[in-house]
């Protein structure tokens, strides 16, 4: 099972490199990772999503836990929360292709934001299985280049982690 | 206006280490130590130079496990850093104290592959609590009290502070913080009543209950508690390699070591508990053997101040994270006398049945016999032990009674750990005899140590088991390789070990019968110099009883008949 682990850490140099050494030294699954400086800019927010059954994620926390630089590890997969990824994905587009991208890009909430005569780039926010249907949607007119953040994820109302 | 005196991050330096009460440390210099060893030279602090890094870093572990204070170690950048490496990992695995300060290439320089630059805080990542690049010079004392607190507190390892030289050349105010916030540190030290209720039912409860202590245990200096809660529950207890000592194993509740080459009754109790109260432990697997098979009837109680230990590779049924000194009493508080006259009569039984033991007809020098003789002789000393069968023997045919006198390298295994070590005990309490059992192998990785222990005085001694090889692979090829040997004879390639300690200055004494073993110890520890014996011992006896890899820790491979 996928966990999204909401994990606030000291903004240090090197703890990025703490976190995702422990991943690989441990032998735990990142999916993805996404890293940012918190409203506290002496706090960064990891918000990693780790494939693995309860023990494996028992494991994680604690280890994550023990790191000095970590401050609080939440899973948020029980909880009520919003999670966003950001994709940009740049298509093959010759001129009579546009029209109906953008009308994908439309249903999707997503934006055009570069076009080149051959090419165009399309901005999607959203949950990751919106992001993969427009990938998949997007995928027949040739896909040039892709990338996505990793998810990031906030609790809903008042309660914070 | 206040005029504020300015001091260069190398008398900073100083200054934090005379706050933290240090009294000694060990190193080598180099170029980008030279304004802290320029420091060091008119300090209160004793400078111990070594002959490398790796045992200066084996050194200040010993000194830590001997003494139960922070140790401290110093290398220069570079080829001295990463020679630190393995001492570092080394007390990372066992859980010591340690602060290893690196002298680092100037700052601009950091990134541009200078001379002598290494990256050993990346390189140390793994294997570090924290460890920590000095820029600016002003965050110097505060970066060295942090380090000192979490190397010593919680779960006690090793943190690096790797100091570019410029910073210890740059001038600043100095002021020792007083406090300092670490928010994502704060080890629980008390146990959870609700779980400490839970443990004290269980082990009323319990019929055939277990003590199963580890390093823990000394860390916390909680032997006494761990006493007191084995004679009031009538539990025997149970030791690991790095729990030697924590318990008398002269007491009559004594199982003596558990696991691979432990004991065989620790063994069976072990696979026949309905209890196991584990403490300062890791279940680490030379101690469980086959895991579905261990201990399949018992419920555990698991006391560990890292929480990240429990349920690790056993499943524990009460978890409970604390400091072992302070859950151990509480324990104790809630808890009666209970009669366990069934069980404790069938360890007897399995005591009596299934003893150590070995060839004692005096035909040849046999190690264990040795072992004894040394036990006998010094009983209070503090053993240190290389790693191999040596090491095995120590552990299992001398009997630790005090915490802090049994100082083996567990978690690592790292041969060449004895030697410096023993200097490092030494040099923390010098009115202890101090032994490091070695095999021929292991002492050829860090002998060169010996003229260290000459030149500051030193006088430990090393008592070689030499059976001309890497004897305990050696066993194992026997066992599991049809006895091809591939690699592990070192005969005809040893040195004369008498003559290399009499080069070093030291004494050397050479051992071939058993009728020569006592007066060569005696003369050894009593000598004040350190000593070499070259004990030539039987060369393919082996540590039995022993679990094979893989299988259950009550499926023991012993001496026929
Ligand atoms: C640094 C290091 N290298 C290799 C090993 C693997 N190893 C474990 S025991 C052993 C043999 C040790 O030989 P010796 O010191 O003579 O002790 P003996 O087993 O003969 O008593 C070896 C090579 C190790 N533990 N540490
Ligand atoms: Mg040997």
């Amino acid at each position: 099972m996928k966990h999204t682990l909401s994990v606030l850490v000291e903004n240090k140099p090197g703890v990025l490199a703490r976190v995702s050494g422990l991943f690989s030294r441990r032998g735990f699954n990142i999916d993805s990772l996404a890293v940012g400086v918190t409203e506290n800019p002496e706090i960064s927010r990891m918000t990693i999503v780790v494939e693995g059954d309860d023990r494996v994620l028992e494991q994680v926390t604690k280890q994550l836990n023990k790191l000095i630089d970590t401050i609080k590890v939440s899973d948020l997969t029980a909880e009520e929360s919003v999670e966003r990824e950001l994709m940009m994905i740049k298509v093959a587009a010759e001129p009579k292709m546009r029209s109906e991208i953008m009308q994908i890009a439309d249903i999707f909430r997503a934006r055009i934001i570069d076009v080149s005569p051959k090419t165009m780039i399309i901005e999607a926010t959203g949950d990751e299985e919106k992001i993969n249907a427009m990938e998949a949607l997007l995928k027949q007119f040739g896909v040039k280049e892709l990338a996505r953040t990793g998810k990031i994820a906030l609790t809903r109302g008042l309660k914070s982690v | 206006m206040k005029m504020v005196s300015k001091i260069s991050g190398a008398e900073a330096f100083i200054e934090c280490l005379c706050k933290e009460n240090v009294e000694v440390v060990f190193g080598i210099p180099g170029g980008s130590l030279l304004p802290i060893h320029d420091a060091l030279y008119d300090s209160s602090i004793k400078h111990i130079l070594v002959r490398h890094e790796q045992c200066a870093a084996h050194m200040a572990d010993g000194y830590a496990r001997a003494t139960g204070r922070t140790g401290v170690c110093l290398a220069t950048s570079g080829p001295g850093a990463t020679n630190l490496v393995t001492g570092i990992a080394n007390a990372y695995m066992d859980s010591v104290p340690m602060v290893a300060f690196t002298g680092q290439v100037p700052t601009g320089m950091i990134g541009n592959d200078a001379f002598q630059e290494a990256d050993i805080t990346g390189i140390t990542l793994p294997i570090t609590k924290i460890n920590y690049l000095i820029k600016d010079v002003n965050n110097l004392p505060k970066t060295i009290r942090e380090a000192f607190h979490i190397a010593s507190t919680g779960r006690p390892g090793p943190v690096l502070v790797d100091i570019p030289k410029d910073v210890q050349i740059m001038e600043s105010e100095f002021e020792y913080p007083k406090t300092f916030n670490l928010r994502g540190y704060k080890p629980t030290i008390e146990g959870h009543p609700l779980q400490i209720k839970r443990a004290i039912k269980a082990i009323t409860d319990a019929e055939r209950p277990i003590i199963y202590a580890g390093g823990g245990v000394i860390i916390s200096n909680a032997s006494e508690e761990l006493r007191a809660l084995a004679e009031l529950t009538l539990a025997p207890v149970t030791t690991t390699l790095m729990g030697k000592g924590a318990f008398p194993e002269s007491h009559p509740l004594s199982l003596g070591m558990v696991g691979m080459h432990g004991t065989k009754y620790a063994n069976y109790a072990m696979t026949e508990t309905d209890l196991i109260v584990a403490v300062g432990v890791r279940f680490d697997d030379r101690v469980t053997g086959k895991l579905n098979a261990f201990a399949p009837n018992a419920k555990v109680i698991h006391i560990d101040i890292d929480p990240a230990e429990i349920s690790k590779s056993v499943s524990v049924g009460i978890p409970i994270v604390g400091d072992a000194k302070r859950v151990l009493k509480e324990l104790i508080k809630g808890l009666g006398k209970k009669p366990r006259t069934e069980w404790l009569k069938k360890i007897e039984k399995w005591k009596k049945e299934f003893p150590l033991r070995y060839d004692r007809s005096g035909k040849t020098l046999k190690p264990q016999f040795i072992i004894e003789q040394i036990n006998e002789l010094c009983p209070d000393a503090i053993i240190t032990t290389e790693v191999g069968q040596c090491q095995m023997w120590a552990a299992q045919y001398f009997k630790s009674t005090k915490p802090r006198s049994f100082i083996s390298s567990g978690g690592l295994g790292t041969m060449g750990y004895g030697f410096p070590a023993a200097i490092g005990a030494k040099v923390g309490c010098p009115d202890k005899t101090v032994i490091d059992i070695a095999g021929d192998g292991s002492f050829q990785m860090t002998c060169q140590e010996l003229a260290t222990a000459v030149l500051n005085d030193i006088p430990v001694t090393v008592a070689i088991l030499n059976n001309g090889f890497l004897g305990m692979v050696r066993q194992w090829q026997e066992l599991f390789y049809d006895k091809r040997y591939s690699a592990t004879y070192l005969g005809t390639t040893s040195p004369d070990f008498t003559k290399l300690a009499e080069a070093y200055g030291a004494l050397g004494i050479e051992v071939r019968k058993p009728s020569e073993v006592k007066s060569a110890i005696e003369e050894a520890v009593t000598s004040d110099k350190p000593a070499v014996i070259d004990f030539k011992i039987d060369p393919e006896e082996n540590v039995l009883p022993m679990v094979p890899a893989g299988a259950a820790i009550n499926e023991m491979i012993d001496y026929e008949g």
